[in-house]
């Protein structure tokens, strides 16, 4: 087994190695790629061929390359876009902020399209359970930036436009400096303090706001800050309560709907960057996946009294730079593993591995939502989630007064211990807190819950 | 007076999962149109079912929720004095954050 070990992380550090290689390999390969297409068009003009020289295209009014017209000419045959809105694009830059499950199919879009310039920003790394959603990313970029993924993708569908890579986390420090330099602002982010901070942003330096969200089966989208139009906090000038705010990673998606709603998102881009058509401004799309129901709906305008963007407003840069965006929706931006209990009430995964060992008698209690439960779950555990907790109290006093029945017949007389584990080792405290109320004072929470011992004591048991 | 409420955005969890609601209400007694401010109460009342403050934040819907009469945004015609009339569709939608 040792030797075995050993093996398969020599493997693992190769794979990883080879890996990284390979992404520089071909990042090399697409820059080569562009610098020689953008030779040989220059060669092309300049052959002679039997002693008869070409006559060299003259330069177009429009602007657009041989290559171009011919890359775009699809876009250029639509009568109501053109050549002027395709000339438009070329000339726009856009930055998306969040290259995961929105971002991607935005980003492939713009990049494919032919938007001139081209911001990511995203400061996370590509997971395997990214990978259902997060479309522009492959498996080969696991572990590495998405921004680099992201970019890499974007640049093997375009060699022709420029990408610029920041590979860091949006901030007040940064933000003004970043957003300034582009026409268009994609919000494809997944938290409530970055949606305010990048609205707030965009009214400052007076940018339009591509803004979209997506999580379970729902989508939504509109466009803020444009023509007069309100901004996110003419909408939400409170932020909702911590509990309504829920992530991808606790709730979960549906991989398609963020798509669609990431493939609308660089639709409503491109009509402003080529000034076609008419923007989702003061309206806003609300898609319903499970029932097929597509609505579009009439918003406020922008509201006179809004503390960002209203008549009064005294908010500037300065205000913008020294504002509190995690304080201010209560939303931590990485979310940390609470202490709600004392010490003496937990225990650790490992100590509860001894429990087993020693075959302690005991009562598992895991309180996750019943699908969770479903997906995997510890040996001989009773689930009741802890929203039911209350209603089913008498199946966990019956389970522990089965366990105080079989000491009848051994030699130990302690009581039964009662051991609460979750996904992550928040819930199970508040549930042992509830618990310790009401009497049953043996009760401790697994610290970390099933990810810790899946950590730290059998590296084969799934986490999600 | 016949309404159809819709709830959206994971309100719906706070009404027995279920999305679209056709009910009947009764203007209150001494009133004279029925509003915005009596269906709030009316729906708090008789369809929410757990976590009440995810719904309302005192005698209004919580931030974070958007209204919409008839596809239109409640801002726009008085919030909680709207009057409501027979056949009207209310949408209560709870604003998404994820991505």
């Amino acid at each position: 087994m040792e030797a075995n070990g050993g093996d398969s992380s020599e493997i693992v550090r190769e794979l990883e190695e080879l890996k990284l290689r390979k992404t520089e390999i071909e990042d090399r390969i697409s820059t080569l790629e562009a610098k020689l297409h953008d030779t040989t068009a220059v060669e092309r003009c300049d052959a002679v061929s039997n002693g008869y020289s070409y006559p060299t295209v003259p330069a177009l009014e429009h602007g657009l390359s041989p290559d171009q017209i011919y890359r775009y000419s699809r876009q250029l045959l639509l009568p109501s876009f053109a050549i002027e809105g395709q000339s438009n694009l070329l000339k726009s830059s856009v930055l998306v902020i969040g290259a995961g499950g929105l971002g991607s199919p935005a980003l492939l879009y713009l990049a494919a399209c032919g938007v001139g310039r081209l911001g990511i920003i995203d400061h996370d790394v590509v997971e395997l359970n990214n990978m259902h959603r997060q479309i522009i990313h492959t498996e080969a970029f696991i572990g590495h930036p998405k921004v680099k993924s992201a970019a890499a993708a974007c640049r093997s569908i375009n060699s022709t436009i420029k990408i610029d890579e920041y590979v860091e986390a949006l901030r007040t420090s940064n933000a003004l400096e970043i957003l300034s330099q582009y026409d268009i602002i994609v919000d494809a982010t997944d938290n409530p303090p970055s949606r305010y901070m990048i609205s707030d942003c965009c009214v400052l330096l007076g940018k339009p706001l591509v803004s979209g969200a997506a999580l379970g089966m729902d989508g939504q989208l509109t466009v803020y800050n444009h023509n007069g139009g309100p901004c996110y906090r003419c909408l939400f000038p409170t932020p909702p309560p911590t509990t309504a705010c829920q992530r991808c990673s606790d709730s979960g998606v549906l991989g398609v709907v963020p798509g669609v709603i990431g493939c609308l998102q660089a639709l409503e881009t491109i009509k402003l960057a080529s000034m076609v058509g008419e923007p989702l401004s003061e309206r806003m799309l609300l898609f319903d996946a499970l029932s097929a129901r597509i609505r579009i709906v009439k918003i406020r305008g922008r509201s006179s009294l809004c503390t960002v963007c209203g008549d009064n407003s005294s908010f500037n840069k300065q205000k913008f730079k020294d504002f509190d965006y995690e304080d201010f929706t209560q939303f931590p931006l990485v979310a940390g593993p609470l202490n709600l209990i004392p010490a003496e009430s937990r225990i650790s995964s490992k100590e509860f591995k001894e429990i087993l060992q020693k075959k302690e008698r005991h009562v598992l209690l895991d309180v996750r939502p019943s699908h969770h439960y479903k997906i995997v779950s510890l040996p001989d555990s009773l689930n009741i989630p802890l929203a039911n907790l209350e209603a089913r109290l008498n199946e966990l006093t019956s389970a522990l007064k089965e366990k105080e029945d079989d000491h009848i017949n051994t030699v130990s007389c302690t009581n039964p211990g009662l051991y609460v584990v979750c996904r992550r080792g928040n819930d199970s405290q508040s549930a042992v807190q509830y618990l310790r109320d009401l009497g049953f004072s043996s009760a401790k929470d697994i610290i970390g819950g099933l990810e810790a011992w899946a950590a730290d004591v059998n590296p084969n048991f799934p986490t999600y | 007076m016949q309404l159809t409420l819709e709830f959206g955005g994971g309100l719906e969890l706070l009404c027995d999962s279920e999305k679209i609601h056709k009910v009947n209400v009764d203007l209150p007694n001494g009133a004279d149109d029925f509003t915005m401010k009596h269906l709030l109460s009316w729906v708090r009342t008789n369809l929410i079912k757990e976590r009440p403050e995810m719904f309302m934040k005192g005698d209004t819907v919580r931030p974070g929720v958007l209204v919409l009469v008839n596809d239109c945004d409640w801002e726009l015609s008085g919030q909680l004095d709207t009057t409501i009339e027979e056949k009207d569709v209310i949408v209560f939608i709870s604003t998404l954050h994820g991505g």
